[in-house]
């Protein structure tokens, strides 16, 4: 693994002046900077794993053009003429910047493996600031591979609509967030990352399936309502289908079908309510995250 | 210009009483001492736990069970961020991220304390000149070999002007070259920057290095003092003597003369006074019936001597030994430990 050679130790340049350094108190404006440089850390990191970047994005690509055209004549009966990939296309977007942000949170387990978690841990700063930096460190992260799929929106006949491109965005953002605090809430209790990679499956999957990715959330049979209302990818799915929706020129009776939005008993969630359900969930779990973080020794 | 507070304490460890407990096992068992500013300091415990417990205690990372210590004039559990800001640590195992450049770890490491950003160049700059690795900054450190990685990591736990730097292990698992090359750079580091160093190591040889050593047997501290007064105190040179039977001549040295060998490496040795003197004695009386002496080794006390006047093993043996030390340790704890 080490091609380097070994330098024979000279004696090195005398240097003239020794430089040195005092480590400030802690405070705000250091927090800050202790968040700044754990946030760039995941890019940089991000930026010189290029597999990573085609690995994540391969599966959603399965789902919407493989999928999304192979049934595109079976399910054609009940679309109303709207192809499937466009129906399924937020959803799509949605488990992309999902399955990223789950890679993301990832990269504390690996951390904790490979010994470098112990550098940032007896670091002058608080938990909180490492915990914050890579949640906003894995959003960006998972934003950036949501936006190289809103770049093929057009693929699934979604239109370029600056307004709803924008929405797209901040939802996705949101979400990329929301996922990641959950991720590094999972992964910090985590000591390997093969049992990661394991807990990782059984969660994303299900969550995915369940969130109505690829069906609208009406008419389902009883238990599946229950845990689709459960699930937290259900409000991030939901709104951005709406925002799609918005900007397709279609008949209402398809609009009826494919965007019932979300009930719960009988009443429909305003997307705003949904949009702030991810926030929320988002923050509690960021809590309990640094919260849990900050018991690990 | 060092930083800190004003009142700057005389020692730069002080560690009172300190304690750790383990479930039962108790890894350190109230030891004391203190560590001068700009001293070079060497802990060694070949047998166990107890000197990691101890470095973890001193760094924050594992609070104590009973005891105080203080490091840079702060106190380790009430003070825990100040100790932070004013120790640099260099772990036993890896702690680089791998994907980043030589520069990247440094800039992170100068990040997370908060070093001033116009100094980050100059000091990074200072740093890695003095471990031989400026010109391999932009160079990934998943590229760079195993010494070159312990040196990073020093050279990163510099970063921040620490006035006391922990290495655990420094040397560990390094060729001879990079042991001394790094030996070099702590002494030379020791002259340049006002700095304390307090370090564990189990090379004995490399032990000499430190201005005073601490040796710690079964959680408690058995010896403390400069290398070379250690040496003297033991008051005894070191004969090794190779014949083809060792348990005859081990017989025969008791029998003849009274002395006390042991096996040791292949073979029997022991410890006089005047060892140059004994060894004309031991061939004018060695019986024809003792099995033939086919070389003898006069030595001047070494630290190993030390060690093993101080524990009854030498450290080889203590290391082959750490599962059954273990068991004993326990046994002592059950019948209360020992005090000193």
């Amino acid at each position: 693994m080490s091609t380097a050679t070994e330098h024979t130790t000279t004696a090195p340049a005398p240097a003239p002046e020794v430089v040195r350094v005092t480590v400030p108190k802690r405070s705000f404006g250091s927090e800050l900077r202790a968040i700044r440089i754990v946030w760039r850390r995941e890019l940089i990191r991000y930026r010189s794993d290029r597999l990573r970047m085609v690995t994540t994005l391969v599966q959603p690509f399965l789902f919407l053009f493989v999928l999304g055209s192979g049934l595109q004549r079976l399910a054609s009966a009940g679309t109303h003429g709207v192809s499937l990939r466009t129906f399924i296309y937020p959803g799509i977007l949605c488990i992309a910047v999902m399955f990223t942000a789950m890679f993301s949170a990832a990269s504390i387990v690996w951390d904790r493996e490979f010994g470098f978690l112990r550098e940032m841990m007896v670091a002058p700063v608080r938990r909180s600031s490492i915990v914050i930096g890579k949640c906003l460190g894995g959003a960006s992260v998972a934003s950036i591979q949501g936006v190289i799929v809103i770049c093929v929106a057009g693929l699934a006949g979604v239109p370029y609509a600056p307004l709803m491109i924008l929405g797209i965005f901040v939802l996705q953002l949101l979400l990329a967030f929301s996922i990641t605090a959950f991720g590094v809430m999972i992964a910090v209790r985590i000591k390997q990352m093969q049992s990661f990679m394991g807990v990782m499956q059984m969660i994303v999957t299900p969550m995915f399936f369940i969130s109505g990715a690829l069906f609208p959330p009406s008419g389902l049979p009883g238990w599946l309502a229950v845990l689709n209302r459960l699930d937290p990818l259900t409000y991030a799915v939901d709104p951005m289908r709406r925002l799609v929706f918005n900007h397709l020129s279609i008949s209402p009776a398809a609009r009826a079908a494919l965007d019932p939005g979300v009930t719960w008993w009988g009443w429909r969630v305003p997307s705003l309510l949904e949009v702030g359900m991810v926030v929320a969930l988002g923050l509690v779990m960021l809590g309990i995250a640094i919260w849990q973080f900050s018991r690990t020794e | 210009m060092t930083g800190g507070n004003g009142n700057q304490p005389s020692a730069a460890i002080e560690v009172r009483g300190l304690v750790k407990n383990y479930d039962q096992v108790q890894a350190v068992k109230g030891v004391e001492f203190e560590v001068a500013t700009g001293e070079v300091f060497g802990f060694l415990d070949p047998n166990g736990a107890g000197k990691t417990t101890t470095i973890n205690m001193l760094c924050t990372l594992v609070k104590p069970t009973a005891g105080s210590a203080s490091v840079a004039g702060h106190d380790v559990v009430r003070e825990r961020d100040d100790v932070r800001r004013n120790i640099g640590l260099v772990f036993q195992d890896p702690t680089l991220d791998g994907y980043l450049t030589a520069a990247q770890n440094l800039q992170l490491h100068a990040e997370l304390y908060g070093v001033r950003s116009d100094l980050v160049n100059p000091r990074m700059e200072q740093v890695m000149s003095m471990v031989g690795l400026w010109d391999r900054k932009d160079s990934s450190v998943n590229t760079f070999s195993g010494g070159m990685r312990r040196r990073l990591e020093i050279a990163r736990g510099l970063m921040h002007s620490p006035r006391v730097l922990f290495l655990d292990e420094p040397t560990i698992g390094l060729d001879p070259q990079t042991r001394r090359s790094i030996w070099t750079y702590i002494r030379e580091l020791k002259e340049r920057e006002e700095i304390t160093i307090f370090m564990t190591t189990h090379y004995m040889d490399e032990a000499e290095w430190c201005d005073r050593i601490a040796i710690m047997d079964h959680g408690e501290i058995v010896a403390l003092d400069a290398p070379e007064t250690l040496k003297a105190g033991v008051g005894t040179d070191r004969v090794t003597i190779h014949t083809d039977d060792d348990d005859a001549t081990i017989a025969a040295l008791a029998d003849q003369f009274g002395i006390e060998a042991r096996k040791s490496e292949g073979a029997v040795s022991f410890g006089v006074p005047g060892g140059e003197e004994f060894v004309p004695r031991l061939f004018l009386n060695w019986d024809s019936a003792n099995p033939p002496i086919k070389a003898v080794n006069v030595a001047r006390p070494t630290l190993d001597d030390v060690f093993m006047s101080y524990t009854g093993s030498t450290i080889r043996d203590a290391e082959e030994d750490a599962g059954r030390a273990r068991s004993r340790r326990m046994m002592q704890v059950m019948h209360g430990g020992g005090r000193r």
